[in-house]
């Protein structure tokens, strides 16, 4: 066996040990430049490892990873299939760009003497993410979904703004309740299978299905899972968290945070409870269904009236949960690749939006929407980037939003004449979109420049770079969708494998 | 291979202008040439494109795969050629006319205007060139945002207010019932390509198709029929070559243009849904009328102007929708024609708001002897709006007059009289008040400046030799619409 034939055997595991062993390392640095280059590298190699997983995929290779060699159901079992490959693109993706673009944000909110331990937790909540992501067993999801939480919560209160405590309070309860009620969830199954392996799971359900205990299982994953997600309206601790984040920190959790989460919901129910429980796909779609519409309407509605520019776009994000989770609730082909691809495009818009904000935070403290009139005539690069991130969250056609409004269009075509509801919520919660959006450029264009504003200069130019990047993302993936939409299809196809109908 | 560069070239070109133009922002003289030299080069690419399609041949270019068997994908086709062409050669003038007038009004922001312009003009190659029913989409889209910043160019907050309406009613329309229209189009059909005679199969219900073709017509908000034509009145706000060339020209008639290709290729011609076409002909009959009884209440010339665009414009789609196939060339032609006189009359309300900064009709007393080369082309082109010879609107009302006269259709024909009288009833007391009353003592103004004059005698020569000679253009509708 030669060097490269062991390296890429052991590929899933260092996904995800890369980054966890990169932690003590950077902790351990003194200087914060030094800390910076270590953890950005980190990212980078865990991205290329993701970008190697996701080609040999394509190609028709097969990612399953026995730890230490012991056979599941006993040993440690890492899986890596399509729809994991899509988010550890996602993850480690936003989380590379973020980092590139990290350096001058992170030194005007975070004192020096904690860099180094700031980029330590950055690459813990990486790793934990990452292992949500290959696990192959649902107690190591939990151990990675603690991790990575509490590496979060030092993100979020890692800055000057002691706000963030309030915020992350709120975010540490919420947390811990989704948590447990996902552990609970675990170990009612574990009593009824006395096993862990999600395969195995999935397998041995059948021969109890139909029971109680199974049900209550579902119910609390579900619960535990949507609260995690910020599914309206389990969503109010995301609003307070992301506004009082340090920008960039903000950038990368709206990319990735909830969506990993919603990662986990869609596997267990559509890869366990699906034929363990009769009649799921109905509850899962009752009980979502008019949750996500809900969610796209409220969320959207809120944001429409935000003066605060990161908390509007965090309420924009609770709306486009509810996007995702309503594809995945139409529990068909169509729908699903839908909600996966939702997941992609919908990191790529607001990382891209939540990076230019992070832009504006590095000349500006408020960034109040009544105090930013006219800073795009000082940042117009900057300004520029955020609308053209806009239409695409609006789905204007050439981005990435509206390839997936169009295949969630589709997916509720599809049902029939009940289609019409969630088509309607879709166009009416565009079109609100359109209005938060055009309120703020219009504001920063066009409004009266307070005194705050006018002495602002552009952004460092490094950060426009990525910033510009992102945005050519979007255009990318508008006009060539055809990546994501193979991963998120393959996704689908997986998912609603052991589906009945 | 040589077609497919020179739709490259077509779309391509304003862009690298624009990018042109970007660059010379430090240079005027440089800036307003590259203009100039674009606006020529983009003509030549598209006009040189002409004897292809006069041959038959449909020159196509793919750029990439959106959606599974969705291309981005362009094909020039008659109607395309013909939209195309007129709106890159009336760029040239524009260009010269712009020069004039954002020098002689002391305009700011020139280089985001020259660029934006250039912009627009690629969506709008776009839209004329568009393959399928989603690169049209995705060009019409371009062309709204495009044009927002052009409207809202003054920036003061009557113009934001303005632009606003402008962007709001459009992205609307067209993410509210377009978009919706376009995917369950795909859904039933599984293409979007333009097909002569239509893509949906016998087995689709009327009433589907009949909702359908609502959705496609009301979401093409760019052709302003009422109830969603607010956004053309407010974009007057605009400078005026942004309202000679795009909102008399370039924008609304890529609605119009949007609607007649959905007749032709979408629905086809004969087989188009009675139950929705029924309404739209209604909706266009009644906005023809009413717009031009609202210009007559108008005090400003340009908002005049603007709703007599609105009741043209109606007419183009009343006779499209009511009279497939046998009038259906020459709404065409009138899209020609209207585009001819209604870039002459905005012309002139840029000339006289240049030389004197009158903008309302009641300061237009004498206007004839302070600026007789001016109003003259203004008459001219308020004649083609009534329809009278030897003007360009005379011939397409003449050809959708005797197409509706051969399909026995009442409807038309009433509404192209009542419009033509009205029409009357507006611009004439204009010419009455220009030409007869005596002018003011007070205001000594002459003509606007010389670039201004060079593009409006340009376009009202235009229009009167549109009624003489006019061939190669009903030649391509017919050919397109085989009658």
């Amino acid at each position: 066996m030669t060097l490269d034939e062991a390296i890429y055997n052991q590929l899933p595991a260092l996904q995800v040990i890369v980054p966890l062993i990169a932690v003590p390392l950077v902790a351990m640095m003194r200087a914060r430049h030094l800390a910076w280059l270590a953890c950005t590298l980190t990212s980078l190699l865990s991205f290329g490892i993701a970008v190697v997983i996701t080609t040999e995929l394509l190609a028709g290779a097969t990612w399953q990873y026995a730890m230490g060699a012991w056979p599941a159901p006993m040993g440690i079992e890492l899986r890596i299939d399509s729809f994991s490959a899509l988010l550890l693109l996602i993850v480690t993706g936003a989380s590379t760009l973020m980092l590139l673009a990290a350096r001058v944000p992170i030194a005007a909110q975070i004192q020096s003497i904690r860099q180094p331990l700031f980029y330590a937790v950055w690459l813990l909540t990486l790793g934990g993410l990452i292992g949500i992501l290959v696990s192959g067993d649902a107690f190591n999801i939990f151990v990675f979904m603690e991790i990575s939480s509490l590496a979060t919560y030092v993100l979020v209160a890692a800055g000057r703004d002691r706000r963030a405590l309030a915020a992350v309070f709120t975010y540490i309860v919420m947390g811990t309740i989704g948590a447990t009620f996902y552990l609970v969830g675990v170990g009612l199954i574990y009593m009824m299978t006395g096993t862990l392996n999600l395969a195995d799971m999935g397998v041995r359900l059948e021969q109890v299905a139909d029971s109680r205990p199974v049900m209550a299982a579902a119910a609390f994953i579900t619960v535990g899972l949507a609260l995690k997600a910020a599914l309206f309206p389990l969503h109010i601790w995301l609003p307070n968290a992301y506004t009082r984040a340090p920008h960039i920190v903000t950038a990368f959790l709206a990319a990735c945070s909830t969506k990993v989460a919603i990662y986990v919901l869609l596997r267990f129910d559509f890869l366990i409870f699906q034929e363990s429980i009769p009649n799921h796909a109905l509850h899962f779609a009752g009980l979502l269904l008019p949750l996500a519409l809900a969610a796209m309407i409220v969320g959207s509605w809120v944001a429409m009236f935000e003066d605060n520019l990161k908390r509007l776009l965090a309420y924009s994000s609770i709306a486009q949960v509810g996007y995702i989770l309503l594809g995945a609730g139409l529990i068909s082909t169509t729908g699903l690749s839908a909600a996966v691809l939702h997941m992609f495009n919908h990191a790529l818009i607001k990382g891209v939006l939540f990076l230019a904000v992070a832009c504006l935070g590095v000349r500006l403290v408020q960034l109040r929407l009544s105090e930013l009139g006219g800073v795009a005539r000082h940042m117009p690069w900057t300004m520029s980037a955020f609308a053209a991130a806009g239409l695409s969250l609006i789905g204007v056609p050439g981005t990435a939003g509206f390839v997936s409004k169009w295949q969630l269009i589709v997916a509720a075509l599809e049902v029939g004449p009940w289609g019409l509801v969630p088509i309607i919520a879709i166009v009416t919660s565009s079109l609100m979109a359109v209005v938060y959006i055009w309120r703020i450029v219009e504001t920063t264009w066009f409004a009266h420049a307070s005194t705050a504003v006018a002495s602002v200069r552009e952004a460092p130019s490094w950060m426009l770079v990525l910033v510009w990047l992102g945005v050519a993302a979007n255009v990318y993936f508008g006009l060539q969708p055809q990546l994501p939409l193979t991963l998120a299809t393959g996704a689908a196809e997986l998912l609603l494998e052991s589906c009945c109908d | 291979m040589t077609d497919a560069i020179q739709i490259g070239l077509a779309l391509g070109l304003p862009l690298l202008g624009a990018v042109g133009i970007g660059l010379a922002r430090r240079n005027p003289n440089l800036r307003e040439t590259v203009t100039l030299a674009t606006a020529f080069a983009l003509a030549l690419a598209v006009w040189s494109l002409v004897p292809a399609v006069q041959a038959g041949l449909r020159p196509e270019l793919v750029i990439a795969e959106l959606l599974p068997g969705v291309q981005l994908a362009f094909r020039v086709e008659p109607l395309g050629m013909l939209f195309a062409g007129l709106a890159s050669l009336l760029w040239i003038f524009n260009s010269i006319y712009s020069i004039g007038y954002m020098r002689g009004n002391h305009e700011a922001h020139q280089t985001r205007f020259y660029a934006c312009f250039a912009i627009a003009l690629s969506a709008t190659m776009g839209i004329a060139f568009a393959g399928n029913l989603l690169t049209l989409f995705l060009c019409y889209e371009a062309l709204t945002l495009s044009t927002y910043l052009l409207v809202a160019h003054k920036g003061d907050p009557n113009a934001v207010k303005a632009a606003r309406v402008y962007l709001g009613i459009l992205l609307c329309t067209s993410i509210g019932f377009f978009l919706p229209a376009l995917i369950w189009t795909w859904q039933l059909t599984g293409t979007l390509d333009f097909v002569p005679g239509g893509l949906y199969g016998e087995d689709i219900p009327s009433l589907t198709l009949g909702l359908l073709f609502v959705l496609f017509v009301f979401g093409t908000g760019k052709a302003a029929l009422m109830p969603v034509h607010r956004w053309l009145p407010a974009a007057m706000v605009a400078p005026t070559p942004v309202s000679a060339l795009l909102h008399a020209v370039a924008v609304v008639k890529s609605g119009v243009f949007v609607i007649i290709k959905l007749v032709v290729y979408v629905f086809g011609a004969d087989n188009l849904p009675a139950i929705g076409t029924e309404l739209v002909i209604y909706v266009a009959a009644f906005t023809t009328i009413a717009a031009s009884i609202v210009a007559l209440q108008q005090t400003n010339l340009k908002r005049l102007l603007a709703y007599s665009t609105v009741g043209q414009l109606a007419f183009i789609v009343l006779a499209v929708c009511a009279l497939a196939p046998l009038a259906a060339p020459g709404a065409a032609l009138h899209l020609v024609s209207h585009a001819f006189g209604k870039i002459t009359l905005f012309f002139a309300a840029g000339a006289i708001y240049t030389a004197s900064k009158k903008t309302e009709l009641s300061q237009l007393a004498g206007i004839g002897y302070r600026m007789p080369l001016t109003m003259a082309a203004f008459s001219i082109g308020a004649l083609s709006m009534i329809g009278m010879p030897p003007t360009a609107g005379f011939i397409s009302k003449w050809y959708v007059l005797s197409g509706a006269l051969q399909a026995d259709n009442l409807v038309v024909p009433v509404t192209i009289m009542a419009s033509g009288l009205l029409n009357a009833a507006y611009f004439l007391p204009i010419l009455y008040s220009a030409w007869i009353r005596r002018p003011d003592e007070q205001d000594q103004h002459g003509e606007a400046p010389w670039p201004i004059l060079i593009a409006i005698t340009a376009t009202a020569l235009m229009t009167l030799a549109f009624f003489v000679y006019n061939r190669p253009a009903h030649g391509l509708e017919v050919q397109l619409f085989g009658s």
